[in-house]
């Protein structure tokens, strides 16, 4: 298996007021090109700070991350991150929040209009060209998270990495979402890292679901292979035993093994 | 009941919704009872309810203002009647017209027109302020942005900004050896705590997710001031300018009265010595008004910057 993202031993400690917090230790994980992995576990278990690690947000206090056979430090747009609460900047447009990323990444070495004509193929991309010129306060949630997306991919980025992303959606849209980034993932080849607490998302979305133990020090539990066929249909995978039974997998991990302590 | 609620929201159509929320929150009966009545009638041609019912928010948004005015001069004509030193709104608006007939003329440094005064101490107002801004504003941003510039900084404020303005004039008179810089001085150091407190609070106060997208991205440190801190900061700073342009205009009155010159504060104490009290009240007016328009002015300015 080729290793596209390579996490080896990786620890994080937090120093805290009472002391040294340890979040995370021996996490192993590799990821292959194209791959679209989720990392659920409970809240507090860590999955946020494991995906900062790979964006480069947080230094891990041990153990070595590659991505695309390059260390890890810092953050950089070759690692996008689509933040869960959408984080557009509210004095943009929609295109300028999809451009400022676009002309970081392209600026040097692209004219102007090839970087405005990036930025509208991404918008198209996630459905929003109609909403170019509209200001984030102007658009629905759903409408925000994908202009979010847009920003992400529109910076080409060897990984896309997203935290539960679609968390503060409601359901209907959630679902919507996810079939369209299921559509753009496969349209892509992106490699993709989600963090959800979202038992079906998981399912629906991933090629692997890397479940972690409970925190404080928290590390990989189990990781469960989806093999189900794609493109995956939600409605369809209603009645797949083999869904059902990788869902009730990932719920035996989470309610049974996994029980919060006190919830 | 049904018709009730279709006319709130015409009224909000007619006007901006929180003066219409306001308005109808503090006299809903009588608007409801009419608009019934005028229902319960053989409907009206459209048009003709429609300005009726525009009519009617007009006056809910005037009446209560104007209520407040009207009582604000009954009062005073009372306090004037029993007091005769005490000029009257009548005898004050006589003067106010003779006065503001003729506001620009000039007949030498202590008898110029009311116009003069006004211009005299803006100018003097925006000198001080424009410099408290300009040292200010970045000041406040540096503070902001580094947490041990504010704590060095932190001490030293904290005991000057609570000091009385016209304390400064002193100051300001031994450095200046003249009176019109030492005004603009006490402007000056009156006006730039606001800014520089606001800018700083801003600054700090920048949502960190705005900081992640940032750092994800990697931008260049002037694409970080220019698309991500200053925007941010904006109506921080906004908020600050609006404190200061009215701590400046509260105390150049004072600081006039006592440096003397052209200016509204010293007119108030020249015809305090002339015994001309319309003109004291007239002044009164003006001070207020010009604050009022000042303030209304960056509230507007603002509002444009809000991006919410």
């Amino acid at each position: 298996m080729e290793k596209y993202v390579q996490i080896d031993k990786v620890q994080m400690v937090f120093d805290t007021k009472q002391g040294p917090f340890v979040a995370l230790r021996d996490i192993d994980l590799a990821i292959r090109q194209g791959e679209f992995v989720s990392l659920i576990g409970h809240s507090g278990c860590g999955k946020s700070t494991l995906l900062n690690l790979v964006a480069g947000l947080n230094e891990p206090t041990a153990g070595a991350m590659l991505c695309a056979g390059r260390e890890i430090a810092g953050p950089g747009p070759d690692r996008a991150v689509v933040f869960q609460n959408h984080s557009l900047l509210p004095w943009l447009t929609c295109f300028e929040n999809v451009h400022l990323a676009v002309e970081r990444v392209f600026g040097q070495s692209e004219g102007k209009a090839s970087l405005k004509k990036r930025v509208q193929e991404t918008l198209a991309l996630v459905g929003l060209s109609h909403a170019e010129h509209k200001y984030p306060h102007e658009i629905s949630g759903g409408m925000k998270q994908r202009v979010g997306i847009a920003r992400a991919l529109s910076m080409q980025p060897n990984v896309l990495l997203m935290d539960e992303p679609f968390g503060a959606l409601d359901a209907l849209t959630r679902a919507h979402l996810q079939d369209e980034l299921m559509r753009i993932a496969q349209e892509t080849q992106s490699t993709v890292i989600m963090v959800t607490h979202d038992v079906d998302e998981a399912v629906l979305l991933s090629d692997r679901i890397v479940m972690l133990t409970n925190g404080p020090a928290a590390t990989v539990g189990e990781i469960l292979p989806v093999t189900l066929e794609r493109p995956r249909d939600r409605l369809a995978l209603a009645n797949d035993p083999e869904y059902h039974r990788l869902r009730g997998a990932v719920l035996e991990f989470l309610y049974h093994r996994q029980m919060r302590p006190a919830a | 009941m049904n018709a009730v609620s279709l006319t709130t929201e015409n009224l909000g159509d007619v006007m901006p919704s929180s003066e219409a929320a306001k308005a109808a929150a503090t006299q809903p009966q009588p608007a409801n009872d009419v608009v019934m009545a005028e229902l319960e009638k053989a409907a009206p041609p459209k048009a003709k309810v429609y300005r009726r019912e525009r009519l009617n928010a007009v006056l809910q948004w005037a009446v209560p203002p104007l209520l407040g005015i009207a009582l604000f001069v009954g009062l005073w004509a009372l306090v004037s009647q029993a007091s005769p030193q005490l000029p009257g709104p009548a005898k004050t608006w006589a003067s106010a017209v003779q006065l503001f007939s003729d506001p620009f003329y000039n007949n030498g440094p202590n008898d110029q027109g009311i116009g003069w005064n006004i211009l005299y101490s803006l100018k003097r107002v925006a000198i001080g302020f424009g410099m408290a801004a300009a040292i200010g504003i970045p000041l406040g941003f540096m503070i902001g942005r580094f947490s041990f510039l504010s704590r060095m900084t932190a001490p030293v404020i904290s005991l000057l900004r609570p000091v009385s303005p016209l304390a400064w004039l002193p100051i300001g008179l031994l450095v200046f050896k003249e009176a019109q810089p030492a005004a603009i001085w006490v402007i000056f150091i009156s006006s730039i705590w606001p800014m520089i407190l606001n800018t700083a609070a801003g600054v700090a106060r920048i949502p960190q997710d705005y900081l992640n997208v940032a750092k994800v991205l990697n931008l260049s440190e002037w694409k970080v001031f220019t698309k991500i801190l200053f925007p941010a900061v904006l109506p921080h700073v906004i908020t600050g300018i609006r404190l200061s342009i009215g701590i400046a205009w509260l105390v150049i009155v004072a600081a006039e009265m006592l440096t003397g010159g052209v200016g509204l504060g010293f007119w108030v104490w020249d015809e305090w010595n002339n015994l001309n009290v319309e003109h004291i009240i007239i002044a009164i007016f003006v001070v207020g008004i010009v604050g009022l328009l000042l303030e209304q002015g960056l509230v507007m300015l603002a509002k444009r910057f809000s991006y919410e």
